[in-house]
């Protein structure tokens, strides 16, 4: 191959590049585009604080949804955070225990696994047992989503954390769990709140794990043991229901929750900086 | 009492939390899988294991239930869109790592990620009412008429034009998993030493050589991972996929005719389901597609682990 050939490579190389990057770019800037557009004008007053109205109708918000979503995902926060964070402390600050490889293997396994399939198994665990679809039940589906999420970037952020602030803490007579608490979870804790706020934004967006469990509800409900409604869910039924002002509100609300997570994203990635 | 929680019994006390709130995940997991397993057991044994696995009807009047059609739907859809993905994927990789200035690639690198934090349901409902009628009105429907004209044999490969289906799922799926593919290639890219470049530039190689004797051979092991990894993605992808793919498990599927995923069935009929064993049924789908899922992870692990040069991946 002569050289002229092999500039000529090189620049048809950039040149492909960057549309293949742009054939990624441009759908994505098409579907923020109108997700923006189109949901701007759901957006008002009524959509914020009133309830769903019937089909035909007009008018009607999203109160319900808007207080499920934030009321079903605090809940998971709650249980999967503590879950996440207690096996991530292990296996970071206790690297020689014996739980530690299948309690990786497990967290591995259960980062892999479908969405949906959280659902079912709540489903079967909590749903059928208590005998009717609950919020409390979606919570529990989100949690397993956030579990391995957490724990993951929990052990990562403790052992950036240099050995020498254990040791001294060690060398002035703080026993090993004084350590933890004092020392290492608040020397982490912009890292942990990262963690924990990317697990969320990641769970609050899955409409499939709460399709069988929180079930979705017209109306507000502040009953963690009764059905309750969330964006996702919301989004869903109205985009595949056939009434033009239901799949407008759909728009509106996958504005709402899109701008909802790349707010929590954001605070995640401040949190992580300002350490 | 605070001696002793400053002795060996504080330290009792806190590790035994912990190895409970790690025994607990550990046995969430288990359960799952022991879960999913029983309550497909009525399934797996009236129509046997493979009976189940390969039986091609899923009829809810006559009760006769086989996941054939759901894997098929499955394989293919995640297959073509991981095809349609990989090469962009690549692309954005090296335009993050390799060709852009560092301003351009924070930029690109950033809107990659922004990919995966949207929501299933966005790119749904976006699919819905943007993609499926230009898909419909700009694709299907020129081909489908091409072919009724000129080449009839393929109008039952085509199936109907009507957007709801096959394809325009493929190609919502294929964006989807895009990020999840580059960023792993990206990581990897990122961790070529610079000493390989510099001695391949050193021989005279142009940039397109370097990145296509050393830079993409030595991230070979993170680039097939991020493959399986969106792979995986692809497998469990739920509510796009839904909402686009039309839900027919009639099997053949054509290209542009409606089909179904195992994730899809699940989330379709699980809370319509009647009697117990359509519930076993989709229990029992559910346990299939955590298996599939098992399977493809535990190979991106493997290969990761195999595949990667030199340091930088413990």
């Amino acid at each position: 191959m002569n050289l002229r050939r092999r500039y000529l490579r090189d620049r048809l190389m950039v040149g492909l590049v960057y549309l293949g990057t742009s054939v990624v770019l441009l759908p994505l800037l098409l579907i923020i585009g109108y997700v923006f557009v189109k949901g701007v004008g759901a957006l008002n007053w009524d959509f914020f604080t009133k309830p769903p109205a019937p089909p035909g109708e007009g008018g009607g918000g999203m109160l319900p949804a808007i207080v499920g979503t934030f009321i079903i995902d605090l809940m998971a926060l709650a249980m999967g955070g503590l879950l996440g964070l207690g096996g991530g402390v292990l296996m970071a600050e206790y690297p020689e225990h014996p739980l530690n490889r299948p309690l990786r293997m497990v967290a591995n396994v259960l980062g892999g696994i479908p969405a949906i399939l959280m659902g079912l198994f709540a489903f079967v665990v909590v749903v059928l047992p208590m005998g009717g679809f609950s919020a409390f039940s979606g919570s529990v589906a989100l949690a397993i989503l956030m579990i391995p999420i957490i724990m993951r970037s929990t052990e990562e952020v403790l052992k950036l954390l240099p050995w020498e602030l254990r040791e001294a803490g060690l060398a002035l007579g703080l026993p090993r769990w004084r350590v933890t608490l004092s020392l290492i979870l608040p020397a982490a804790k912009g890292g942990i709140v990262t963690g924990l706020l990317l697990a969320l934004a990641r769970a609050a967006g899955e409409a499939a794990p709460l399709l069988f469990t929180a079930f979705g509800n017209q109306f507000l409900s502040f009953d963690p043991l009764g059905p309750m409604d969330s964006l996702p869910l919301k989004i869903y039924v109205y985009a595949i229901s056939p009434y033009e002002d239901w799949i407008q509100q759909a728009w509106g609300a996958a504005l709402l929750l899109a701008l909802m997570l790349m707010l929590t994203n954001f605070i995640a990635r401040r949190a992580m900086r300002r350490r | 009492m605070r001696e002793r929680l400053y002795g060996k019994l504080g330290d009792r006390i806190f590790i035994a939390a912990l190895v409970t709130l790690g025994g607990a995940v550990m046995f969430i997991a288990a359960l799952m899988a022991w879960e999913l397993w029983s309550g497909g057991a009525k399934a797996f044994r009236t129509f046997g294991f493979w009976g189940f696995v390969f039986g091609r009807e899923w009829n809810v009047i006559t009760g006769q239930f086989g996941a054939w059609p759901f894997l098929v739907g499955t394989v293919i859809t995640s297959a073509v869109a991981l095809a349609l993905a990989f090469l962009p994927s690549l692309a954005a990789a090296i335009a993050i790592a390799e060709y852009a200035p560092r301003w351009l690639g924070e930029v690109i690198a950033y809107l990659v990620d922004l990919l995966a934090a949207l929501p299933s349901v966005v790119y749904g409902l976006w699919g819905i009412f943007v993609l499926v009628p230009l898909v419909r009105d700009r694709v299907e429907q020129p081909l489908f008429l091409w072919s009724a004209e000129h080449a009839p044999a393929l109008m039952g490969l085509l199936g109907p034009p009507t957007g709801i289906g096959m394809l325009s799922a493929v190609l919502v799926l294929a964006l989807m998993i895009v990020p999840y593919a580059s960023s792993l290639a990206r990581d990897a890219i990122r961790l070529v030493p610079r000493e390989q470049r510099e001695a391949m530039y050193a021989l005279g190689a142009t940039r397109w050589e370097v990145v296509r004797r050393v830079v993409l051979p030595y991230a070979r092991g993170g680039i097939f991972a991020g493959v399986i990894l969106a792979l995986a993605r692809a497998l469990g992808e739920t509510m796009a996929v839904t909402m686009l793919i039309g839900n027919g498990h009639q099997l053949p599927y054509s290209v542009f005719g409606p089909a179904a995923t195992m994730a899809s069935v699940i989330a379709n009929e699980f809370t319509e389901a009647e009697g117990g064993l359509q519930l076993a049924s989709l229990l029992a789908v559910g346990f299939l597609l955590f298996l599939l899922s098992l399977v493809v992870n535990f190979a991106a692990d493997w290969i990761l682990r195999r595949m990667s040069v030199g340091e930088g991946h413990e």
